[in-house]
């Protein structure tokens, strides 16, 4: 990721609002199932889709997650919050109003810990509260626009940041992180290309030491990739703007992916006033210390123990256990195999550097069973392989998964130890190169390894190479 | 053996288990007695002939069998049409949901059919509950049986006028300001606004939710309190009904009045109080100190500013109730629109009356940035305060007793142009709603017009048994004071 570059002395001020779909089994409001990419209007009832005479009934677990979310972002829960109406007219939205929670919110003041090329810095968290989402609209050529009410009533977390970012680098570590949080609380799939994690930017910019500017929102980002490119650009527009003397407005603004570009979607002259109030028809959500408590402890180890765990425990980098910790499901998998090796560094760069890569896209599922990879790592630290060897073998195992060993074997992958046979090779290749000899005996040395190459090219690349190098030095140098 | 339409619900109910009466014949006689004086009430909006006749014939079945039934088995009711009824449409009065058919029964009426009530039909009302005279219906007026040049009250007249008009035994209700009380009163019949709480609010049109509840309108006392004990309790779908234990209604009915204390709140014999129904109320009063009921004066001076909260807190919850109505997934729908914003404004336009749009106005105003404070909360706090002056009095009282209307049925069309005036007719039920306690309103006497007056009993939350035994003391003291009408 490239760094971000400052502008004019111009400072970027970030604040996020992450919206987060719970997966409870049930929307939030009714008994419909929340399954994602069922067929249209096949999941909502009279309740979900906003009949005259129907009501609201608060499904328990939404609190039970949402909770869970707020514990593991270090919140505040309130023993006391009610839930809102916010009022506006729009076709997804069956009731014209969302039930959501306005003054007194569920989790406050929390906050996420990030990695930054500066160091650790900490993101405030304003507030977490529950919300039903709307449904989704669907533009038909022929049709015209039809409405799903599928993911009407579908049960959200609204998680507010403070303005506590300052570059794109660390906003998209901020998201990255608040992701791996929630989904280690098991809360939520948090899968941007779903829609189960979408998020917001709040950006002005101003001179260090100078009031905040105006900002600006920009709504419904769906990766990451677009939340950087969306605040690159719209930081890239208000200097701009600045430096031609204009003003910036308060308004939302929408975020093209394809042309890259940001443009005006609403004014604030034009914003809509919600009309906040209290939802007559929910009565308040009391929470006893006991119920937050017994949820508290029903939380997984979260990322930032594991990382400590694993930097202390195995000798792991920040930056290899940030990366093992970034999903549960890799720092499941570690710790598991990392209990059938000694060699946890070795097994978590073959994860890191080779795993990492053979995954697609946002999926977690590792090909390869736990002790297997442990087994790869362990040949490659005892010199059984070499880490060539242990890269095909992972690659290998990969498509057809089995006993690591009998695959060596299987495809002479051994590595060879063998002093004689070793020393053979390197005379070999010393006899077959004459004129690199003597180019390297006339001090052109960097050829030693062009000579080293070689011999490992004769052993069919199976050789030790620590070995070999010992053994080339002595020929050469002996 | 008295004529059909002419029984109480008890006696109904009574003649049904002894087997002289069957559900059809029942039917059959209110559907008969409907098709005659209709045309002069205008009590209905959707007549259910041969639904009801089809449920009658299954009561029936029902009761031959031999199985333990309800009392209610094979009664039939009339249901105001902001309560919803699955199968069969619920229009709220409005051409917003002139066509509207829920395809679920509200929790109330889903109590009365599985307990085997015939559905009569639905009732006229005020365009979605919201007026005292029924006028604000998009479709007919109705008339009050004892003067047909009359209104009814209202919001429930329709459901008021088919009792008194005896094209219903008894009828359900629904009562946000006095939708109840107040057309009972105007109509001589018996009407209870139960505990807020109390009768799930699943499926009933909301108004405005803090304050909506469904209540039966019947010919007496005990009727009503039969009625009730069918359509409370707790439901789940309903987070704002109150689970709790309920005991019979009529459990104390026959204890008298002897040593109860009831006082009647001076700010409710003001002013603005027309002398016949003053007369009435307080001559009830005294009958009920005859039979040792100890009357005291008392004061509960947050009640002046019960009426502008009511407006404030019920239209604000209105507008936002009714913002669904936007003829995007049922109801009314413009038939020519240019973008999104046309059909919004064109349907609603078209699909809301006068009344209602006033409504939604003042509460979306009252709600908006910058006003909040000044209405809504302010409007809250006051609620508080009516709250603990009712817990205040009612600590010191067993009951209270005060007029519901301040004047006996006026004549159609008379306060039409006026809002405000008819706003103010509200004046003694609305504090009722917003303390969300019970009250029970009955007749107490005629005006020198011959029409009825009423009076209400208020109780603390849950007192419904205690009102149902003082009301049943005074119609007993005070004897028939409404005759059958006669159409």
């Amino acid at each position: 990721m490239a760094e971000w570059r400052m502008l004019d002395g111009y400072e970027m001020v970030i604040g996020l609002e992450v919206h987060v779909e719970l997966k409870t089994k049930t929307k939030i409001f009714c008994s419909c199932p929340t399954t994602f990419g069922a067929e249209p209007n096949t999941q909502c009832c009279p309740v979900c889709m906003g009949f005259p005479g129907t009501l609201p009934v608060l499904n328990a677990e939404v609190v039970h997650y949402a909770v869970k979310a707020g514990l593991a972002t270090g919140c505040t829960i309130s023993k006391y919050s009610k839930q809102d109406r916010k009022n506006y007219f729009y076709p997804d939205l069956p009731k014209a109003y969302q039930i959501s929670q306005y003054d007194l919110p569920l989790c406050l003041a929390g906050h996420l810990t990030i990695e930054t090329p500066k160091g650790s810095k900490d993101i405030g968290i304003t507030r977490i509260h529950i919300e039903e989402d709307a449904g989704k609209l669907v533009h038909d050529p022929e049709k015209g626009t039809l409405i799903d009410c599928n993911r009407c009533g579908v049960p959200l977390i609204e998680i507010v940041s403070e303005p506590d970012i300052r570059t794109p680098q660390e906003a998209v570590a901020y998201l990255q992180k608040l992701k791996a949080v929630i989904a280690y609380t098991g809360v939520s799939d948090c899968k941007m290309n779903e829609g189960s994690l979408r998020c917001d930017v709040n950006l002005s910019i101003h001179k260090p030491g100078e009031p905040f500017g105006t900002r600006t929102e920009m709504k419904n980002l769906n990766s990451f990739q677009s939340v950087q490119r969306a605040i690159e650009e719209e930081y890239r527009r208000q200097v701009e703007a600045l430096r031609k003397g204009e003003t910036i407005e308060q308004e939302t603004r929408r975020f093209d992916q394809t042309t890259g570009k940001t443009s005006s979607m609403r004014r604030k002259e034009n914003a809509n006033d919600y009309r906040y109030f209290p939802d007559p028809d929910l009565a308040p959500i009391v929470l006893p210390e006991a119920t937050v408590r017994a949820w508290r402890d029903e939380l997984p180890v979260l990322p930032d123990a594991r990382k400590a765990a694993y930097m202390e425990q195995y000798g792991l980098t920040s930056y290899a256990a940030e990366q093992l910790v970034s999903e549960k499901a890799f720092a499941e998998y570690f710790e598991q195999a990392a209990q059938s090796t000694r060699a946890p560094r070795t097994l978590a760069n073959l994860m890191i550097t080779e795993v990492f890569r053979l995954l697609e896209g946002e999926s977690t599922a590792i090909r390869i069973a736990p002790a297997h990879l442990a087994q790869i790592a362990t040949m490659q630290e005892e010199g059984v392989i070499n880490s060539g060897a242990a890269k095909k073998a992972v690659a290998a195992l990969w498509e057809q998964d089995e006993d690591p060993v009998a695959y060596v074997e299987r495809n002479g992958l051994r590595q060879l130890n063998d002093p004689e046979a070793l020393r053979n090779a390197v005379r070999q290749a010393i006899a077959e190169n004459p004129a690199m000899v003597e180019g390297y005996r006339k001090g052109k040395l960097p050829l030693k390894k062009a000579l080293m190459g070689a011999a490992m090219r004769l052993t069919g690349g199976m050789a030790n190479p620590v070995l070999l190098q010992q053994l080339v030095d002595e020929e050469l140098d002996g | 053996m008295k004529e059909i339409t002419s029984m109480t619900l008890t006696e109904l109910s009574e003649a049904l288990r002894r087997g002289e009466v069957t559900s059809r014949e029942a039917t059959e006689a209110y559907l008969d007695r409907v098709e005659r004086v209709e045309p002069k009430v205008g009590a209905y909006l959707t007549v259910c002939r041969e639904e009801a006749l089809r449920q009658a014939d299954e009561a029936d079945a029902l009761r031959r069998s031999g199985q333990k039934v309800h009392p209610l088995c094979g009664v039939p009711v009339a249901v105001k049409d902001n309560i919803c009824t699955r199968g069969i449409r619920t229009t709220c009065a409005s051409k917003m949901l002139e066509d509207f058919v829920p395809p679920y029964d509200a929790c109330a009426w889903e109590k009365l059919r599985s307990a085997g009530c015939v559905l009569l039909g639905k009732t006229n009302l005020d365009e979605f509950a919201m007026g005292s005279t029924t006028e604000n219906s998009a479709f007919h007026v109705t008339h009050n049986p004892w003067g047909l040049d009359r209104v009814p009250g209202g919001s429930s007249g329709g459901s008021a006028a088919c009792v008194a008009a005896r094209e219903a035994p008894f009828s359900l209700g629904s009562d946000t300001g006095g939708s109840i009380r107040q057309p009972a009163a105007f109509c001589g019949v018996v009407g209870m606004k139960p505990t807020y709480g109390m009768v799930s609010r699943y499926g009933l049109v909301a108004f405005a939710s803090s304050l909506d509840q469904i209540g039966p309108m019947t010919h007496t006392v005990e009727d009503n309190a039969l009625a009730l004990d069918v359509i409370c309790g707790y439901d789940r779908r309903d987070t704002t009904s109150v689970k709790r234990g309920y005991t019979p209604m009529n459990r104390q009915l026959k204890d008298g009045v002897k040593g109860l204390k009831i006082g009647l709140p001076r700010e409710m014999f003001a002013e603005g109080l027309s002398a016949e129904v003053r007369e009435a109320v307080t001559g009830a009063a005294k009958a009920l100190e005859k039979q040792g009921a100890i009357i005291r004066e008392v004061s509960i001076p947050s009640l002046e500013y019960a009426l502008p909260a009511y407006y404030v807190l019920s239209s604000a919850e209105a507008s936002s109730n009714l913002a669904r109505f936007d003829g995007v997934r049922y109801g009314h729908r413009a038939a020519e629109y240019a973008d999104l914003e046309e059909l919004y404004v064109k349907s609603r336009s078209e699909g809301f009356g006068a009344e209602v749009k006033r409504r939604i106005l003042l509460g979306t105003y009252t709600l908006s940035a910058g006003y909040f404070d000044a209405y809504y909360k302010k409007a809250l706090q006051v609620r508080t305060l009516v709250i603990r002056d009712f817990e205040r009095v009612l600590h010191d009282c067993d009951c209270l007793l005060g007029p519901v209307a301040p004047t006996t049925a006026y004549k159609l069309g008379e306060k039409t142009m006026s809002p405000l005036e008819m706003y103010l007719g509200d004046i003694h039920t609305v504090p009722v709603n917003i303390a969300g306690i019970p009250a029970l309103s009955m007749p107490c006497g005629l005006d020198r017009a011959g029409l009825p007056v009423g009076l209400q009993l208020m109780g603390a939350t849950f007192s419904e048994p205690l009102l149902y035994r003082v009301g049943y003391a005074l119609e007993k003291a005070l004897g028939e004071v409404v005759k059958e009408v006669s159409l």
